[in-house]
Formats: C-alpha cells, sequence, structure tokens
C-alpha cells in the first residue's frame, strides 16, 4: 500500500467542489451529450480481473448485463472513455493499488441499451460510477469524498458484506409525517438513532392545510369518527325521549361549533406530535423532501428554500390525497374529505360523489347532523368489501334519508352562485347512455378515490420503482423498495391495505427490525377494519366473494343471523338491520375465514374477533364460546343458520 | 319405573333462561316437553311472567336502564358537538319504566310462544318433588297438579336476600326484584351492597339524576380484580354516586312523611349515623331457589350452607335423571349465558346423542355500572395465587376514548389489563377491560382466549382505528417495568 497517498489527498480536493457546482446542471448533462456509438466490444481496462464476455453478454439484457458485472467484480468503474473525470477516478484506483473492473459505457455493445440501464441502476444520470462490493459508492465526487474521508479504503479491506460507517447526517431520513412516518420514527430513535421527518402538507385547490400527523389525524380517521359520534348523538337525543328524557321536538346542529371542537381537539394532536417528536430528539421539519440523489434528498419548505439531506436509509411514507375528477369546475368548485372536517361553514345541500367508504362516511354523518345529502354512485358501493354487507348499508342510508343517484357520473359542475355555501349545479351523464341530469347542491364532495403521493418525489432519480398506472410503490415483505436502501410504508404501498394502523405497525417493525435486531414482519392477513357508516360495518379476512373464489362456493359454510340491539328496542328502530356473517371454510374443520358484522360499536365488536382469527378461531370454538349477555358480540356464539339452508334469520326474543 | 309410563320425556321446573333453553332444545329433538314456571311475588308484590330473572328482573331491563342513563351522559356531551340541547334534561322515570315493562312483556310473551311453537307444555304452577318422578304442582288458585317424567331438569335460579337481622329491613327495603317495576321514581336511595347488582343499580340511578348512596360492609365487586372494582367506583364516585365504605345497616325506620330512617354502624369508628331516604335497595346477595321443592323427596342434594344443588360435570345431581342447571346450580358462574348453553348441551346429551359437556372456564363477563367492565378469564390476584407473582406478567395502560376528547369527558379510569404467563408465547389468562362497550369488546377476545391466544398474537393483531378495543392490541407497558401506562397520541 501507502502509494501516494499525500498526492491523491490533494487531488481530492479539487474535484469535490466540482461536484458540488455541478449539482445544478447534473440533469441536463445526460445522454444526449454522448450521442449512440456504435457497438463495440468491451473494453476490459487496467489491472481488472473481469473477462470479456462480448458474445454471452449479446442474448443478455442491458440491465441484467450491467447487474452481472457489478455483482461480479469487487470494484466497479462504469465510465465513458471520453470523459476526464471518470480518468480522474481511474487515476485514483490506479493511484491505490486498487484493481478494478472498467466498463466503458460509450465503447461496449448496445451502448444505448447500456446507458438507459446505467440509469436505471445506479439512479445516476452521468459516469462515472464506481461501486465496491456492489455497494454504489457514487459518482466523481462521492468516490473522491469517500476516498478523502477512508470510508473507501475501509472498504475495500473489509470482507463479506459488512455495512460500511457512513458518515450521513442521518441514520434515517422518513419522508411523510403521517401515522406510519411518526410511528417508525419513534420506534427507531429508541435506538439511538439520528432521525429526520420531512412533513410537508400541499394545500388543496380549496386552499385547506393542516399540520402534523397525516390522514388519519387531521383529514381522516380522527374528525371522520368524531362527526359521525356527533350523528350517532343526534340519534342518541331522538332515542332519549323513549327512555324518559324531555327534550324539545327539534334539537337543531350547529355546523360551526362541532367543527371547531373537532379542530381544536386535532391541534391538540399536531401538537402532541411536535412535542413527541422533540422528546425523543427526533428532528422534524415542516418541508417537502425530493430524492436528488443516492441517499440525497432535498427538503424545501413552504418559503421555497432549500436544503440538501443525507441519509444512509430513507422511509417514504407519504400517504395518498383525494383524487379529483378531471372534469370541468371540480378544482374550482368541488371539495374533497380534505376540505370536509375544517370547512368553515355548514356545507348544506350535499352531492356526495363516489361510493368508497369515505364517500358513504361523509354522506352518513352529513345526513346524521340534518342535511340533506345526495350519494352519486357510478357503480357498485364499497368495492372491494362483501356486497352483501355493502348492499345492506346502502339500503340502511337510504332509510334513514341518504338519497343515491345510482349509475351516473358528474361532467360538468358550475357556480351558480358564491358563498359560504354558494350554490352549484352539477350535470350528470348515465353511465350506460348518453342521458344526462342536472342537480343544484351547496356543496360537491368529492370521494371518488385516493393518489399516492409518490409522482413528485424525485424516486425516479434514484430509481425506485412505482407502478406507472396507480403510482403505488411494490416493496418487499420488509417493506423494502427495489433500491435497497429506500423502504417504504402506509398507503402508498401497492397492495397492502390502506389503514393507520396498519401503517404504524410496519412502520415500528420495520424501525425494530432496522435497529433492534427484530425479525418480526408485519402480518397484512385477517387485518380488520371498521366503516362508519351510520350503521357501522366492522369485518375481518375474506369477503363472501373473495371467499368463494378461494375455496369454490361448495367448500364454504356462511353463517348468519339478524339481530336486534336491546338498546334499540325502547325506540323500536331498525329492527333486522343489523347483521352478522361468518365464513368458514368446511375442508379446514370449519375456519372462520371471514367475519362481517353491521351494527352499533362494529369496530368495537370486531378487534377481540380479529384476535381470534389469528388463533386460527373455528365455528366449533364459536359455539363452545359464551356469550356476553346482553351485548350485540355474543351473537356470534349462537348462529346457527347457514345461507345455503335458507333458513330465516330474523330475530326473535333472548 | 318404567320410562314409558311418565308423562313426559323432560320436565323443566323454572322457565328462565337456562330452563327454557333446555326445554326448546330437548322439544327440537322430538321429545315430549313441559315446563312449569311460578313467580312468587317479591315481599313488596311484585311479580312478573315468563322467562325468569334475566328477562323480568335482571340482564333486560338492567341494561335497558343502563343505557337510559348513558343517554343522560350523551345528552350532555351533544352540546360539544354542536347539538343545540338545553341544559340540564330532566327525566321522566315512570315514561321510561314504563317502556321498559311493555318490552320485557313482549318478551314473556314471546317465550310463551315459542314454548307453544314447538309444542312444549307450559304450566303456570308452584312444583315440588314429591318422588324422584314426580312432581306437585300448585296454581295460583290452589289447585294441584301431579305430573311425571323420565328427566327432570331443576332450573329455578335464584332470588335476591333479604338481611334477617335488620329491623325494617324486609317491611321496607325493596331488591332488584322490585325496581325494574317501580311505576314511580324511587328518589333519594341507599343501595346496600357491594355486589355487581348493588353497583349496577346505584349507576344508573345516579345517572338517571337520582341522589344515591351505596352502602358496602367491605370490598367492592368481591371475586373481581379488585384493581379493577376500585376504578369502578371510583368513576362511579366521580360521576356523584356516594359511597359509605365499611358501613353496615342496623335499623330501618319508616317517618311519619313516608321518608325511610337508616342507622347504620361505621365499622371503622365504631359510631352509628343515620340518613333518610325514599327508597332502601338491598343488593346483599342472591339465595337458590331450593327450599319449596321438596328436594329430599327424590333425594337430591344440596350444599347446606348455600343451599345450592350439588352437580357433575354432566349437570346431573345425586339423583342420576334429575339434572340443576343455572344459579341453582353448585359452582356454577350465575350468568344467563351459562345457564342457556348448559340447558342446551344438556338436551343434546339426552336426547341427541351428544357428548359435548359445558366448558365453564373463561366464562367471559360485563358489569354494567356506568363505566362498564368486561373482563374474561383469571383476576391478577387469582393469576398469581396460581402461578405465583415471578411467572406472571401484566400488561395495562390507560387510555381515553376519542369520543370523550371533545365532550371533555374525564377518562382517569378507562383502563385495560391483559393478564399473561411470563414465558413466552406468554398465554394470556385474562382480560380486564374498563370503559365504554366493555361488553362489545371482551366478547371476540374471550374466543381469542379460548383458542389459546398469546401475547404475541394479540400484539399481532392490527387493531381497528380509531376505537377503544384497539387499545387492547396495543398493550405494551407492563406492571413489572414500573414505566407510565398512559396511551399518548394515536
Amino acid at each position: 500500500m501507502g502509494c501516494g497517498k499525500s498526492k491523491e489527498r490533494r487531488a481530492a480536493a479539487r474535484p469535490q467542489s466540482e461536484a458540488h457546482g455541478r449539482g445544478g446542471r447534473g440533469r441536463d448533462s445526460s445522454a444526449k451529450v454522448h450521442p449512440p456509438s456504435p457497438p463495440l466490444p468491451e473494453h476490459p481496462a487496467t489491472g481488472a480481473s473481469g473477462p470479456s464476455r462480448s458474445t454471452s453478454a449479446r442474448v443478455l439484457d442491458p440491465r441484467a448485463r450491467l447487474r452481472a458485472c457489478i455483482d461480479s467484480h469487487p470494484v466497479v468503474l462504469l465510465s465513458k472513455s471520453t470523459c476526464e473525470r471518470c480518468a480522474e477516478v481511474k487515476k485514483l484506483f490506479k493511484s491505490m493499488c486498487v484493481p478494478y473492473f472498467l466498463l466503458e459505457l460509450d465503447q461496449a455493445e448496445d451502448a444505448r441499451g447500456l446507458e438507459r440501464a446505467f440509469s436505471e441502476l445506479t439512479s445516476e444520470t452521468d459516469v462515472p460510477v464506481v461501486f465496491v462490493k456492489r455497494r454504489k459508492i457514487g459518482g466523481h465526487g462521492p468516490t473522491l469524498k469517500a476516498y478523502q474521508e477512508g470510508r473507501l479504503q475501509k472498504l475495500l479491506k473489509m470482507n463479506g458484506s459488512e455495512g460500511l460507517p457512513e458518515s450521513y447526517d442521518y441514520d434515517l431520513i422518513i419522508v411523510g409525517g403521517g401515522s406510519g412516518g411518526l410511528a417508525a420514527a419513534k420506534e427507531a430513535a429508541k435506538y439511538d438513532k439520528k432521525i429526520l421527518v420531512l412533513d410537508f402538507v400541499t394545500p388543496t385547490p380549496h386552499g385547506t392545510r393542516w399540520g402534523l400527523g397525516g390522514t388519519c389525524v387531521n383529514v381522516g380517521c380522527i374528525p371522520k369518527k368524531l362527526m359521525h359520534q356527533a350523528a350517532l348523538l343526534g340519534q342518541a337525543v331522538q332515542d332519549s325521549r323513549n327512555y324518559g328524557w324531555k327534550i324539545e321536538e327539534t334539537v337543531k346542529h350547529d355546523w360551526d361549533k362541532m367543527t371547531e371542537a373537532v379542530q381544536n381537539y386535532i391541534g391538540s394532536l399536531n401538537w402532541g406530535y411536535r412535542v413527541a417528536l422533540r422528546e425523543r430528539k427526533v428532528t422534524y421539519e415542516n418541508a417537502y423532501g425530493q430524492f436528488v440523489g443516492p441517499h440525497r434528498i432535498k427538503a424545501t419548505n413552504n418559503k421555497g428554500k432549500e436544503k440538501i439531506y443525507t441519509a444512509e436509509k430513507f422511509l417514504i411514507a407519504t400517504g395518498e390525497r383525494p383524487r379529483y375528477l378531471g372534469i370541468p369546475g371540480d378544482r374550482e368548485f368541488c371539495i374533497s374529505s380534505d376540505d370536509l372536517f375544517s370547512l368553515p361553514y355548514c356545507p348544506g345541500k350535499t352531492l356526495v360523489v363516489g361510493a368508497s367508504y369515505v364517500a358513504l362516511e361523509c354522506a352518513g354523518f352529513l345526513a346524521g347532523i340534518g342535511l340533506d345529502v345526495t350519494v352519486m354512485v357510478r357503480s357498485i358501493l364499497l368495492r372491494g368489501f362483501d356486497q352483501d354487507m355493502a348492499n345492506k348499508i346502502g339500503e340502511h342510508m337510504e332509510e334513514h334519508g341518504v338519497k343515491f343517484i345510482k349509475q351516473f357520473i358528474p361532467i360538468k359542475v358550475e357556480q351558480i352562485e358564491a358563498g359560504t355555501p354558494g350554490r352549484l349545479r352539477v350535470v350528470a351523464q348515465s353511465t350506460s347512455g348518453g342521458e344526462t341530469i342536472e342537480g343544484e347542491y351547496n356543496t360537491v364532495l368529492l370521494a371518488i378515490g385516493r393518489d399516492a403521493c409518490t409522482r413528485k418525489l424525485g424516486l425516479e432519480t434514484v430509481g425506485v420503482k412505482i407502478n406507472d398506472k396507480t403510482g403505488k410503490i411494490p416493496v418487499t415483505d420488509e417493506e423494502q423498495t427495489n433500491v435497497p436502501y429506500i423502504y417504504a410504508i402506509g398507503d402508498i404501498l401497492e397492495g397492502k391495505l390502506e389503514l393507520t394502523p396498519v401503517a404504524i405497525q410496519a412502520g415500528r417493525l420495520l424501525a425494530q427490525r432496522l435497529y433492534a435486531g427484530s425479525n418480526i414482519k408485519c402480518d397484512y392477513e385477517n387485518v380488520p377494519t371498521t366503516v362508519f357508516t351510520p350503521l357501522e360495518y366492522g369485518a375481518c379476512g375474506l369477503s363472501e366473494e373473495k371467499a368463494v373464489e378461494k375455496f369454490g362456493e361448495e367448500n364454504i359454510e356462511v353463517y348468519h343471523s339478524y339481530f336486534w340491539p336491546l338498546e334499540w328496542t325502547i325506540p323500536s328502530r331498525d329492527n333486522n338491520k343489523c347483521y352478522a356473517k361468518i365464513i368458514c371454510n368446511i375442508k379446514d374443520n370449519e375456519r372462520v375465514v371471514g367475519f362481517h358484522v353491521l351494527g352499533p360499536n362494529a369496530g368495537e365488536v370486531t378487534q377481540g374477533f380479529a384476535a381470534a382469527l389469528k388463533c386460527g378461531l373455528t365455528k366449533m370454538q364459536l359455539d363452545s364460546t359464551i356469550g356476553i349477555h346482553p351485548v350485540c358480540a355474543e351473537v356470534f356464539t349462537t348462529l346457527s343458520v347457514t345461507k345455503r339452508s335458507g333458513g330465516s334469520i330474523l330475530q326473535a326474543g333472548c | 319405573m318404567e320410562a314409558g309410563r311418565q308423562d313426559y320425556n323432560l320436565l323443566v321446573i323454572g322457565g328462565g333462561s337456562g330452563g327454557l333453553a333446555c326445554a326448546k332444545e330437548a322439544a327440537q329433538l322430538g321429545k315430549k316437553v313441559a315446563v312449569v314456571d311460578y313467580v312468587e311475588p317479591s315481599p313488596r308484590g311484585t311479580r312478573w311472567g315468563l322467562g325468569g330473572t334475566c328477562v323480568n328482573v335482571g340482564c333486560i331491563p338492567k341494561k335497558l336502564i343502563h343505557q337510559a342513563a348513558l343517554l343522560g351522559g350523551m345528552i350532555r356531551d351533544a352540546p360539544h358537538y354542536g347539538w343545540d340541547v338545553a341544559q340540564p334534561v330532566l327525566h321522566d322515570w315512570r315514561k321510561m319504566a314504563e317502556a321498559v315493562q311493555n318490552y320485557v312483556k313482549s318478551l314473556n310473551w314471546g317465550h310463551r310462544v315459542q314454548l307453544q311453537d314447538r309444542k312444549v307444555k307450559y304450566f303456570n304452577i308452584k312444583a315440588s318433588f314429591v318422588n324422584e318422578h314426580t312432581i306437585c304442582g300448585v296454581t295460583k288458585g290452589g289447585k294441584e297438579t301431579l305430573l311425571s317424567a323420565e328427566h327432570i331438569v331443576i332450573a329455578t335460579g335464584g332470588r335476591p336476600r333479604y338481611p334477617t337481622h335488620i329491623e325494617g329491613a324486609l317491611e321496607y327495603g325493596i331488591t332488584s326484584d322490585d325496581i325494574f317495576w317501580l311505576k314511580e321514581s324511587p328518589g333519594k336511595t341507599l343501595v346496600v351492597g357491594a355486589s355487581y347488582v348493588a353497583l349496577e343499580c346505584a349507576g344508573f340511578l345516579t345517572g338517571l339524576g337520582l341522589d344515591t348512596t351505596v352502602m358496602m360492609r367491605s370490598i367492592p365487586l368481591r371475586g373481581f380484580d379488585q384493581q379493577m372494582s376500585s376504578l369502578v367506583t371510583a368513576y362511579m364516585a366521580s360521576q356523584g354516586t356516594r359511597f359509605l365504605k365499611h358501613c353496615t345497616p342496623s335499623r330501618v325506620q319508616k317517618l311519619p312523611d313516608g321518608q325511610l330512617q337508616v342507622t347504620w354502624e361505621d365499622l371503622t369508628s365504631g359510631k352509628e349515623n343515620m340518613g333518610t331516604f325514599s327508597t332502601v335497595l338491598w343488593a346483599i346477595g342472591r339465595i337458590p331457589e331450593t327450599r319449596s321443592l321438596n328436594l329430599e323427596n327424590a333425594g337430591i342434594n344440596t350444599n347446606p350452607n348455600s343451599q345450592k344443588i350439588l352437580v357433575d360435570a354432566q349437570e346431573a345431581t345425586s339423583v342420576p335423571h334429575i339434572y340443576a342447571i343455572g344459579d341453582v346450580a353448585e359452582g356454577r358462574p350465575e350468568l344467563t349465558p351459562t345457564a342457556i348453553m348448559a340447558g342446551k348441551l344438556l338436551a343434546r346429551r339426552l336426547y341427541g346423542q351428544s357428548l359435548d359437556v359445558m366448558d365453564y372456564s373463561n366464562v367471559p363477563t360485563t358489569v354494567f355500572t356506568p363505566l362498564e367492565y368486561g373482563c374474561v378469564g383469571l383476576s391478577e390476584e387469582e393469576a398469581m395465587a396460581r402461578h405465583g407473582e415471578e411467572h406472571v406478567e401484566v400488561y395495562h395502560a390507560y387510555y381515553k376514548p376519542l369520543e370523550f376528547t371533545v365532550a371533555e369527558r374525564d377518562a382517569s379510569q378507562c383502563y385495560i389489563k391483559m393478564v399473561c404467563l411470563r414465558k413466552p408465547p406468554q398465554l394470556v389468562l385474562g382480560l380486564h377491560f374498563l370503559g365504554p362497550n366493555a361488553g362489545e369488546v371482551t366478547q371476540g377476545f374471550a374466543l381469542g382466549i379460548k383458542c389459546g391466544a398469546s401475547y404475541e398474537q394479540v400484539m399481532r393483531t392490527v387493531g381497528i382505528h380509531p376505537t377503544c378495543a384497539e387499545e387492547v392490541a396495543k398493550l405494551r407497558i407492563s406492571k413489572r417495568s414500573g414505566l407510565d401506562p398512559t396511551v399518548t397520541g394515536c
């Protein structure tokens, strides 16, 4: 060793500043600078041990070829023959007496393909890029910096794939301060990790913005359940007369008062999160994160001020935001669930567009506090949920005054009159033909779905793969993206559940795996959930449709029953509306594979059964469990009528 | 005696939850079945229809009046949520009682219809044993009937106990047999006792706006987890229920204005105190209805102390073809659903070739105090006693129901405790939940415990957000750790 150390150190200083200067125009100096050249044989260079495999390489796709090259050599330099900075890196390795595998992209076979593969695999836009023991060191600047700091030498000396003690700004940077991100941050902080959380709420087209905590706290579960509770209290006030309470005939509801109370509570939660992060020494910045290079992220605050941070690992937990229709007037005049919970005026007569759980929950509580509510549905209610249950929810809502316009989609929204609320005209078209209808509403609430916030994160810069159609990020069962040092959790994951507790669980377990030597993975099976429609719906496991699909109709047995909550008997309302259903796999000892309940406190009821499902609950065990009397949940211990039998399931007696 | 000679295959004495379930199941299996039921009026003269304690003077009216009280709380919450309800809102006992009583009567009727539908013969007579296959039934009018059967099931349940040595107790006091059938508000009430009946009644009376005092000799909810019990009473006290602890009544006198003057002894100070109430409710325990059955005529053994009937795992008494189920049987939990299931299983064993016996372990239950308490499995004390303190891990949390936040309710007593074995995978021994809808929350977990759930499995269950039940799946602080178990944030 010992060859030319001091000299190299001097040499390192210059390129580093150059690397910085390059940052701004980095993306411009793309492949265009190097026009595709005719295919040439690969050019192994100085001291390289790599064999030239130009013939076999022909059949490999360029990506695989590049990958193989990186994987099979201890030191790899991806370069171009005309590049000056590449020459400097070559010189560096020579001076260190380190043999390396050189791949001159511009001279290799299928140069164009290789260049494309190069940017996909390395997330770099330009050569050189250095890999040591399959690990990307980076371009010219980072390589010289790594050398200067001694990291490069250390890595070269190391056997095996031990991690390199990089001197990043942070151990972990989390993009997104929602349920999942914060849970991961707090958990990781327990293990003395240096953590940065970047959270930034882009205002809605309506101008609504909010604090730390993400969707659940600000514009999701929390305000939703509180407003649902307000609606339930409206029902309770009605019921209470039958129970002897002397209440005047009409009780009015004050939207502003409710909203203020809800927002105050949310404000306290936002503050609580700030405090919790501070107590755990997690750095928080109210700034928008975008990847600008490997292990590098740019944080832009609301004044447009930019900072660059580096981290060993990243976690993307940016969640989703409501989708707009893409029709005239939607962004100008419609609101979404992002706006509703802090709306500074009562929405009045409301059209809810969509049939998602968000749509039905909002429609439910708006009707519950006395508003005139119409739901416009394109096709089916609650897609993905058990349709038997979904339809029962719809029927119940209809009976309680929510109007449904089915198989129509809005094509235009116009303002008739501005105001709080104003008046809007909605033109909608039938999905089956050209028929159009018009309606006038004070508020139009769009709840047609949500889109993952993944397209403006600079993910392409670092090569994180997303599903082009949905924007969702595919991950391994350890929540790792295709870029090994970048993880993702929560609503942005492809094929996973969009639920707060799932994100929290995934975040906590990920932090434990990363920093506490745990190997427990997040279990996405049999996750229970509840829809807070006026008649609440709790579910765990498979829908009936899914069960039929998975096991075949002849192999499942569905037990079901209506039930009448004791509390509803005195006001004598909604008899035979609440419904319990379990789906059993006949071939597996009648193991319960689906649990569904429609009734008050469905979430409270479902939770324990979800735990039982985790333990492999069978119908026999259900039958031998003693009920708690008189509660709704006990109905599950006495289910005896199968759907197949067609027997009566109307409820009678104790 | 020859089987064919009997009037019935099965005769059930007692038309409560257990008896009716057993009778209906046996009839379903094609047997000739009779049920005899007779409600001896309470000392205050209260009587009721078919269905037993649960339907008439137990779970059903109790939960409905509890609900009335909860609605009172919701009315107070409503303005916080934007509802324009002028406070305070007054309560009309008469209207509530009528609604509850009408509902109970509809259930009585429903039970009659169900028996008819299944061709079960029903006799409104008071039964006593003549011999081991025959009973004598006496109608209200004094008419006697003899009925015989191959199998007889005793399911007569229990009735509230009156204190025997307290002057005026029987004359002026009422019990849970009467409270649900009162036409007028009981007014300022003294509830004597610390049973769940006592606390539930005191809880709903307070909730309906009545001045309510609970007098207890020693500890609340004996047999339940004591930490939970003290939280239950702490919450009640915060809602305005008065507690006279370590006190025992000595005398009840009627004043000229009709009010009741109660004299009691404070066991701590030894001093005598006095107070005036409109109603005195005894809830000091229940005694099994066995004394008028002439059990000795059939040779049925009872426990001389408890007067309960001794039974084996098959529910059989000392006379093999006579069975006892429900509250009247020795060592059984006094709960409707256990009696129902025991009755059904018994009928299936007798007539349906089944071998399934009742599993009395891990029976879940809920106490409908203002803050409800649901539990299943072992109390902390019991777990320690059985397994030793060093082998038990208790996970716990104080949590705040989301609905409490906007309503500005105090959640100091909302508490969850899971008692586990310490050794991995930490089998769950008991779950204790104090909070709204405790029964709904507990039911599913009871099943989990039945399936042998471990702490790890419960923790791997993803929560349902935002609910109270999800806090069970998030219990991470062990008592042993000494860490603050207060849940913060989401």
